[in-house]
């Protein structure tokens, strides 16, 4: 193999110095200018591991995504997925398989008209038999809780349930890695903690690798670690205690804060003796309680 | 309002004709419908009459959804009737200047509406008991012969599925932009044809710029998940045949070559 | 100048073996400026209980009256009600079909039969007033990013001068800077015109920030009416039917289950800061 292969198999994705260039054109087609949507990324996602990836609509996140699954490809650097360069074309199938993408809008990605199908559908296009299908078919929906719905029509489900009937599609591939770009934008907050249960429980179960895109601060909170993108560039990278310590960097990336974090950032600004990064409500009770100990503010 | 329109509509039941292989209904429903054409005979008729209610029995479909597909032809089949009433050459029977009403015009006017209705009731037999699926399925195995000559029968098979999966949901969405232009002051009731398709402009627009949203991302999501057409694709549920579905095709041969018997055997008396 | 709900219920599908009793003996008074939440689950009835506030769906039975006037009598001009009360419905930008922006937010007050002057006027105001960039006035929607093209969207209801203005989910797929400047402009709008407003949301954060009056319903039922800190008060109840109180007011409840001093009835950050600042300087 004269191709450069990612030799530490530990990283199930490796970016080099990814970057993503697109002509804008006008009307005629003739080339305006270009932007560039991810700019000189690079960064690594250790397999079985929840990562987060924040940014606000624009910021480049959700291109970042698509090159992962192979439906862009990078105009300088490299993309490894599992150990394979994302540019090599014959092994394309094999890229999406291993790293299966879950959308935000869960009507424009079922496929089929019964949900039983509509998992079945990934497994048929790479040419599982059967026999095997129907068996990957049970165990994912199973996987998702959605196994007593396996005949209804994806129409008549929530959101919340239609996007757990997506996920399903993906575990049935059998990935490495699902990448889910923004999947609970769309739901209601009981659809949300749903697909949130869920993906944790592939995470812990299954040990699938798990990269979340969102908006949600609450969604972040429990990830292994988290990636904060911004006009194309990675700005911020570390677990969710060390992100939320910069209350005021998050603000001004037009991000938001959990509301615990927010109210002890807005105590410690008005002089009382609190850390950064509080992110639970025990961990701020006891540092309340610490400093009610020490002698009040 | 748009609601009430039904594609592909499928009664759910446990029959045996449920269960045949949809190639079988398909194949069934053709050979029904060639019946109907090879001859024009009472005895003929008789049988298929027969050969229909024993279907439609067997099928445990209630009658009255038979019935219901055949609102939408009244108006083919009083014109035809009425066609072939004063317009067949014959005995007449009256004459009212140049139109005359004769025997032969009678026979072939009853004959001419029960055709039509048999052939609406043996199509919707077919969709009532055929779940949309599988008769795409039926389609893409029965047709697949076709691709020998470059027709793309898994792709057309596959975009008739995803019609009938986001007609619904376009039916849905028709409603909610309705809804959202009148909340707008728009009249969609009033004016002369001209100002009333005028008014269909703020529905439209934004309805084929959804469509085409959601066709993109429907197709970025099928890319995602390793779709790349029909080739090396398997079938969760492959369409094989059983002994009933052989069962089947034997009867359905049965009654085609009785039909033809009939014809050969009367041929001259009536027609 | 209110609307009046009185003993409204709405009945889907009657007859067809499907029926689902959506709305179940509401009665309400909404005044004009007043600035609702409105919450529940999804399938709890809110989305009809707000489209019979602008007649596009008819009650079953019970009655609504409009600045006093019953609407449902054989003369009442169902235009002048929809005129008066504005319904933004969910992802509002789905229903832009003008080639640009401007031209769009015309649709309303010209379907109004104003003078062509007056509709122009109307439109530059409701584009302002939600604050979009003037530069962006005569751009395809296309070119326009999400929260921009909702806040037009928005601007086209606001265009017809409406004294109510009914938002479904109004920041629903947003980012956090996106909804924290779409509730900002509504909060801006309500103060300056005294437009009223009724918030359909499922973030009780963003009730909690903005809203002077929530109404909660559950399963067809108006089951809460009240100020918000009332409402959060009954955070079990919320709970029993999918919903919740915003964090802080948690935070604040387990701070009281242990052992501090705090007022439980905070529903915003600063409210809790400020309690708890309170709280340790009262100490020592």
């Amino acid at each position: 193999m004269l191709r450069k292969e990612n030799d530490n198999l530990e990283d199930i994705i490796k970016a080099e110095n990814l970057t993503f260039e697109y002509y804008r054109r006008d009307e005629e087609g003739n080339v305006e200018g270009i932007t560039t949507a991810v700019d000189n990324i690079s960064l690594t996602v250790k397999k079985g591991d929840f990562v987060a990836v924040l940014g606000h609509n624009g910021s480049g996140k959700s291109t970042f995504a698509k090159h992962i699954n192979a439906l862009l490809y990078p105009t300088e650097g490299t993309l490894f997925v599992n150990g394979i360069d994302t540019t090599e074309e014959e092994r394309l199938l094999e890229i999406r398989q291993s790293a299966g993408m879950v959308f935000q809008n869960p009507d424009n990605q079922i496929v089929c008209t019964l949900v039983d199908e509509e998992v079945a559908f990934g497994p048929e296009n790479i040419g599982v038999p059967s026999e095997e299908i129907w068996e990957r078919v049970e165990k994912s929906l199973k996987a998702v809780g959605m196994f007593e719905y396996r005949n209804a029509s994806p129409n008549k489900l929530s959101g919340g349930q239609k996007q757990r009937v997506a996920i399903a599609g993906i575990v049935a591939m059998k990935p490495k890695c699902i990448v889910l770009d923004e999947p609970t934008a769309m739901l209601d907050p009981s659809g949300r903690k749903e697909v949130m249960k869920v993906l944790h429980e592939l995470n812990k179960k299954e040990g699938v690798t798990i990269i979340l895109i969102t908006h949600y601060m609450d969604e972040v909170i429990d990830a292994d670690k988290v990636f904060v993108i911004d006009g194309g560039k990675l700005v911020m990278q570390g677990t969710p205690h060390e992100i939320f310590s910069n209350v005021e960097q998050l603000k001004e990336l037009r991000l938001d804060v959990p509301q615990v974090t927010e109210l002890a950032f807005e105590l410690k600004k008005a002089g009382v003796n609190l850390p950064d990064g509080i992110l639970t409500h025990e961990e701020f009770i006891r540092a309340l309680s610490r400093v009610v100990k020490s002698g009040g503010a | 309002m748009l609601r009430d329109i039904t594609i592909g509509q499928y009664y759910q039941a446990k029959s045996p004709i449920h269960a045949l292989d949809p190639r079988v209904k398909l194949v069934g429903t053709m050979v029904f419908l060639i019946s109907l054409f090879i001859g024009r005979n009472v005895i003929m008729y008789a049988v298929a009459t027969a050969f229909l209610a024993a279907v439609i029995k067997v099928s445990k479909v209630p009658f009255k959804f038979m019935v219901r597909g055949l609102k939408s032809i009244v108006f083919i089949a009083v014109f035809s009737a009425v066609f072939n009433l004063f317009l067949t050459e014959g005995t007449p029977i009256v004459q009212f200047g140049i139109f005359k009403l004769t025997w032969e015009g009678i026979e072939m006017a009853a004959f001419m509406v029960i055709r039509l209705i048999y052939l609406i009731i043996g199509s919707s037999l077919m969709t009532l008991t055929t779940t949309p699926n599988d008769l795409t399925d039926g389609l893409e195995k029965g047709l697949g012969f076709l691709n020998k000559i470059k027709v793309p029968v898994h792709e057309i098979a596959m975009m008739m599925s995803i019609a009938l999966r986001f007609i619904p949901i376009l039916i849905e969405e028709t409603d909610k932009i309705m809804k959202a232009q009148i909340a707008r002051g728009a009249d969609f009731e009033h004016g002369n044809i001209i100002q009333r398709a005028k008014a269909m402009i703020p529905i439209l627009v934004p309805l084929f710029v959804s469509a085409f949203r959601r066709a993109n991302e429907l197709a970025t999501a099928m890319e995602a998940r390793c779709y790349h057409g029909g080739e090396g694709r398997t079938k969760m549920r492959p369409l094989r045949y059983k002994a009933k579905d052989v069962k089947a095709y034997l009867i359905l041969a049965a009654y085609l070559v009785l039909m033809i018997a009939i014809k050969m055997l009367r041929n001259g008396a009536l027609v | 100048m209110s609307i009046i709900l009185d003993k409204v219920n709405y009945v889907y599908e009657i007859g067809s073996g499907f029926e689902k009793h959506a709305l179940k003996d509401v009665s309400c008074v909404i005044e004009k400026g007043e600035f609702i939440g409105l919450i529940g689950h999804t399938g709890s009835g809110k989305s009809t209980l707000i489209q019979h506030l602008n007649g596009i769906i008819k009650a079953t039975s019970g009655n609504i009256f409009f600045d006093g006037e019953y609407i449902y009598d054989k003369d009442y001009d169902m235009r002048k009600l929809r005129n008066k009360v504005g319904l933004v419905f969910q992802y509002p930008e789905h229903q832009l079909f003008e080639t640009d922006i401007f031209k769009d937010v015309c649709f309303g007050p010209r379907n109004q039969g104003l003078p062509e002057k007056e509709v122009q006027l109307r439109a530059f105001q409701a584009l302002r007033l939600v604050g979009l960039e003037e530069n962006l006035y005569y751009q395809s929607p296309f070119d326009l990013s999400g929260g921009q093209k909702r806040r037009a969207a928005i601007a086209g209801v606001l265009a017809m001068k409406p004294d109510y203005l009914i938002l479904d989910e109004p920041t629903a797929g947003l980012d956090p800077k996106g909804r924290d400047e779409i509730l900002g402009h509504i909060r801006k709008l309500h103060d300056e015109t005294g437009i009223a407003v009724i918030l359909v949301s499922h973030s009780m954060e963003d009730v909690a920030r903005y809203v002077d009056r929530i109404m909660v319903m559950n399963d067809g039922e108006l089951i809460f009416d009240d100020k918000p800190r009332n409402v959060f008060a009954h955070y079990r109840e919320l709970e029993s039917v999918g919903l919740a109180a915003p964090d802080v007011t948690y935070i604040m409840n387990d701070l009281k289950r242990a052992g501090f001093a705090v007022d439980t009835d905070a529903i915003t950050v600063e409210e809790a800061r400020d309690n708890i600042l309170k709280m340790l300087n009262g100490k020592g």
